[in-house]
């Protein structure tokens, strides 16, 4: 998918709920459409932060495994 | 302001929250509360509010702590008997979050004072325990526009309302002047289960961190009546009225006053 993010951030090493905490706060310093690409290497956060980031108004473009230990998210920030 | 790391960690479960995040947990450490009385109620909503991040959070009680307080005045301890009770808060407010900021201020409410003092603040809690005090404190409120949380309680009842002043109800417009003394029983005449401090404190925090955050529906033109021991819950509605003396549409309570001080306190 080519998707340039605006912002990215890497949060390997974190675990649940910390996971959405930081991907969170990241999202509520971007505009309106703009796009967030997380990092992460704790399987349960690649299926929950996708879940909450949609439940909280936002859409998530992307989930890939990019390698043996991480996933890769891209989250499109909604308008609420 | 960027949030530190341990704030990170400390409001996690604020941020994680839809109605909150980010920008509503900076809302709360930008806030300003005053809480009249550190007593009964003060006590657990001061609790709730230092715990929430409440940037600015005034404790206003000139009383010193007594051991017949401790069934239910919980930021007190039998170490600080005979303190202040706003200094006695604050060191427990301050000992749970460095963050929240205590303002103690060792005064009796009183026509004079109140304005000055409530005029740094965002919101008002009344935890007092006296008409005299609620009235002023009505007032005060009404004519500096400050949103107000008020809550009351006794043996196994409590109340909360929360006045918006100009958009919903006032104290006024439900009674337009205090009881005359002795007609309505105090606490110490009557008793109170203590817990009663916690649950209604609870409620009245509530409804600060509400107002702060823009969330949710207030308790404006309604007042919240819990009957403990039937585990009952019951909202009033309390219409404004519009010839209200001090909200109403051409007021004549205009000026402050000092009602006689001869109430008892819980």
């Amino acid at each position: 998918m080519d998707i340039k993010p605006d912002k990215s951030i890497d949060i390997k090493g974190l675990v649940c709920p910390m996971t959405f905490v930081r991907s969170k706060l990241a999202i509520e310093s971007i505009g309106s459409g703009a796009v967030l690409e997380i990092v992460l290497d704790y399987e349960e956060a690649s299926r929950s932060v996708p879940r909450s980031m949609e439940e909280q108004g936002h859409k998530p473009l992307l989930v890939e495994k990019i390698n043996d230990t991480d996933w890769r998210l891209l989250i499109r920030k909604g308008s609420g | 302001m960027e949030f530190s790391e341990d704030q990170i960690d400390r409001y996690s479960r604020h941020i994680i929250l839809k109605e909150v995040g980010g920008e509503g947990q900076k809302k709360l450490l930008d806030a300003k509360v005053c809480v009249v009385g550190a007593g009964g109620l003060g006590c657990p909503v001061g609790y709730y509010l230092a715990a929430a991040g409440i940037g600015t959070l005034a404790m206003v009680d000139n009383d010193e702590v007594e051991l017949s307080n401790l069934q239910r005045q919980i930021a007190h301890s039998t170490a600080t008997i005979g303190v202040n009770k706003a200094e006695s808060a604050r060191k427990t407010f301050e000992a749970l979050n460095p963050d929240c900021n205590v303002v103690t201020i060792k005064e009796r409410l009183n026509k004079d004072n109140v304005l000055d003092i409530f005029r740094e603040y965002d919101v008002i809690v009344d935890g007092t325990d006296n008409f005299p005090t609620r009235y002023l404190i009505n007032d005060a409120c009404v004519m500096l526009d400050k949103p107000l949380v008020s809550g009351a309680i006794l043996r196994f009842e409590g109340q909360v309302t929360t006045i918006v002043p100009h958009e919903g109800h006032c104290y006024r417009c439900l009674f337009e002047e205090p009881p005359p003394p002795g007609l309505v029983p105090s606490c110490s005449e009557a008793g109170v289960l203590g817990v009663m401090a916690g649950t209604v404190g609870a409620l009245q925090a509530t409804e600060v961190l509400k107002l702060i955050l823009g969330q949710g529906r207030l308790l404006t033109n309604q007042l919240v009546i819990y009957d403990a021991l039937g585990m009952d819950f019951r909202k009033v509605k309390v219409p404004r009225n519009p010839d209200c003396p001090v909200c109403g549409k051409s007021p004549t309570i205009t000026e402050l006053t000092d009602y006689e001080q001869d109430y008892c306190s819980i």
